[in-house]
């Protein structure tokens, strides 16, 4: 194979192992076999949701098939849960960085040399076999000639009183910058997951908790952020701007998600678990696209679980006289296991379940350990019941062991809000954002300039023209037409015109 | 000689790429991108109140081996693990090795009935805040690490263990 009259690296010869694996490689038909196959599976990735989208608590192995039948199981097991940090698919990029590469040096080299050793003088046949071909046997002043093709910004070089003319040759260097910028491109992709250059996590943090922001531990501490609360605004309907708007849909529309937060950083002695010594950073107010930016780093607001409960009020009752003893405050995420009411008054907690369920064996059980149905099972005890009285209690569920006495009534909830937060940190950005600008000027390069030749020949008298372009012929004759009106010359003939009439 | 060169030229580059190309394979791939503490690392010191209320400390047992379990009193599978973590702890703990059972994330109420309810005996760590949970990237629970006497993870486990694994397990991290 010959490519721009030099022959192709690859297929010169064949012998070690490197140089079969750089000749697989130096096949453009396999790069596109492999952009296909990036595209083809990267679309199936997005079937079903990946595995950092599904509920944090659920396992992976049984919720795919749960949620989406057998197509959800074939998904898991193939990989696809986790298609862009899997193996094969970084093994798919690798390999179409590597096509890139080989592609490009097989075929930018050659390219290159021949352009920069061209002969004016070529052979007969070379030029009867350009598409643009025409012999004229008047003669003309090659002065004339010369300074129109200057006038249209050709580079002429001269040989034996031939010519070629040759303009835009950097835009044959298009693809080539332009695989330049891709393989910049997937190198930040690549560096994304060398330690310390990217980062995105998702943190959940109630209303008055204080969290440890993941990601952000480095050698000199951590991060920890504090949600004071969490606020989400709609819009009124009877606004007068947009009521017209607004009552065109029946749901609530929301104005601003927003997290106070309050940002810490510890010392990196600090062990986990350790109540660590915080040192307060700043306030802010992240909302939606305005992240609270620290370091490298950038907070977002992403999500939002609205009135979790937070503490469970309870009253002691008599039943017959419907008295109460004292109230009891239960949070739900550290209760105590005794509550003393004063006077004899008490009341044990034997048992919680957060997240209530009665289990294969109908025993109550929890589901997990966020209080989304509370229950509990308690011990009353009073001067009159002294050896106590147990009772069963949940929402909406009350259960005695025998016939008790007193009873607990429920007697108020407390909610908190839950704010979900990002943390982002991406070094790479700049890295890609370059690859990307080289990426575009490849294109435009090699798209809005055309690479053109023109020679011309003194053969036996007569004179030879022929000219080339890699793209836009119409382009180039409209020039020719030009050419050969203001030098004389005969304006060559389209000979794929000749052939198809 | 040209061919030779080009050889070379060949390989060199196919090298650099391949090394580039491992190195992410290995960040990526071989550890966990979440950062999840896997078998070969060195264990996380961490500090975390008991439901004694005593501050237990990871490095503390340093010259011991520690079985280093994460559960949870709902998980059923961790439920099944933990009579034979208390029987085989009898044995073990006057050879040196320790249990930690980390608990992700609950009350002290519901530890203390279900440590109750099963006579556990060995140190239950409570991580309330889950930040140890989150320090060593534990996914579904039970996981259970063996933590060697010079405080490296020389194996990481998800299943429910039986008694003979956790026997086996035992008599791997005995000093």
């Amino acid at each position: 194979m010959r490519y721009e009259g030099s022959a192709v690296r690859s297929q010169t010869y064949n012998k070690t192992f490197i140089d079969k694996i750089w000749n697989f490689f130096s096949s453009v038909k396999v790069g596109i076999g492999i952009i296909i196959v990036i595209l083809v599976a990267a679309a199936i990735g997005t079937i079903f949701p990946q595995e950092m989208y599904i509920p944090p608590n659920v396992d992976p192995t049984t919720y795919y098939k749960q949620e989406y039948g057998t197509p959800g199981q074939i998904f898991y097991l193939l990989g696809f849960h986790n298609l862009y940090g899997s193996w094969w698919f970084l093994l798919l990029l690798a390999a179409l960085g590597i096509s890139l590469i080989i592609v490009s040096i097989d075929r930018g080299v050659p390219l290159y040399r021949a352009l920069k050793h061209q002969r004016v003088t070529r052979h007969e046949s070379f030029m009867k076999r350009q598409r643009l071909f025409a012999v004229s046997d008047h003669g003309i002043s090659f002065e004339q000639v010369k300074k129109v093709l200057l006038g249209k910004r050709y580079k002429i070089k001269e040989d034996n009183g031939n010519i070629l003319a040759e303009k835009n040759r950097f835009s044959r260097w298009g693809p080539y910058v332009n695989h330049t910028g891709l393989i910049i491109f997937l190198i930040g992709a690549m560096l994304r997951f060398f330690p310390g250059m990217y980062t995105d996590q998702t943190l959940w943090i109630r209303e008055g908790e204080t969290a440890a922001i993941p990601g952000t531990k480095t050698d000199e501490g951590q991060y920890y952020a504090k949600n004071h609360k969490f606020v989400m605004e709609l819009y009124n309907k009877k606004d007068k701007q947009f009521s017209n708007a607004l009552n065109q849909v029946n749901n609530e529309v929301p104005k601003n998600y927003q997290s106070n937060v309050t940002l810490y950083h510890a010392d990196p002695s600090h062990v986990v678990g350790e109540a660590p010594q915080l040192k307060k950073v700043k306030d802010a107010k992240i909302k939606v696209n305005e992240p609270l930016a620290f370091g490298d780093y950038a907070l977002y607001q992403v999500d939002f679980k609205l009135n979790e409960f937070h503490r469970m009020n309870l009253k002691l009752e008599k039943k017959s006289t419907g008295k109460s003893f004292g109230e009891i405050k239960i949070n739900l995420f550290n209760p105590k296991s005794e509550y003393n009411l004063g006077n004899g008054y008490k009341v044990k907690m034997i048992e919680y379940f957060p997240n209530f369920k009665l289990d294969e064996d109908g025993q109550p059980a929890t589901e997990n350990s966020v209080p989304d149905n509370p229950a509990f099972v308690f011990k009353m005890f009073t001067p009159e019941t002294p050896k106590g009285e147990t009772a069963f209690i949940g929402i909406r569920k009350n259960v005695e062991a025998g016939k008790n006495k007193y009873k607990m009534t429920f007697s108020g909830l407390e909610t908190k809000n839950v704010s979900a937060l990002t943390v982002k940190k991406d070094r790479t950005l700049p890295i890609i954002i370059v690859g990307g600008i080289i990426f575009m000027l490849g294109v435009v390069q090699g798209l809005y300039w055309n690479h053109r030749r023109i020679w011309i020949q003194q053969k036996n008298g007569q004179l030879w023209i022929a000219a080339h372009t890699n793209k836009n012929w119409f382009g180039l004759k409209k020039e020719m037409q030009a050419i050969s009106q203001e030098s004389g010359l005969v304006m060559p003939v389209d000979q794929s015109d000749e052939k198809s009439a | 000689m040209k061919k030779k060169r080009r050889l070379v030229f060949r390989s060199i580059l196919l090298a650099i790429i391949a090394i580039a190309v491992g190195y992410t394979f290995y960040n990526n791939v071989f550890q966990d991108r979440n950062g999840s503490v896997q078998k070969g690392n060195k264990a996380p010191d961490f500090e975390l109140t008991d439901l004694q209320g005593n501050k237990v400390r990871l490095s503390d047992y340093k010259g011991k081996g520690v079985f280093l379990n994460f559960w949870g009193t709902w998980c059923k599978p961790c439920q099944r693990e933990m009579p034979y973590m208390q029987k085989e702890y009898k044995k073990y703990q006057k050879q040196g090795v320790e249990i930690l059972a980390v608990n992700v994330g609950e009350s002290n109420v519901s530890v203390k009935n279900f440590a109750d309810r099963f006579h556990l005996s060995f140190p239950i760590p409570l991580d309330g805040s889950r930040e140890v949970t989150k320090a060593y990237g534990i996914g579904p629970i039970p996981t259970t690490f063996l933590v060697d006497k010079n405080g490296n993870i020389i194996e990481k486990t998800s299943e429910s263990l039986t008694n003979q694994t956790i026997k086996t397990y035992m008599e791997k991290i005995k000093p």
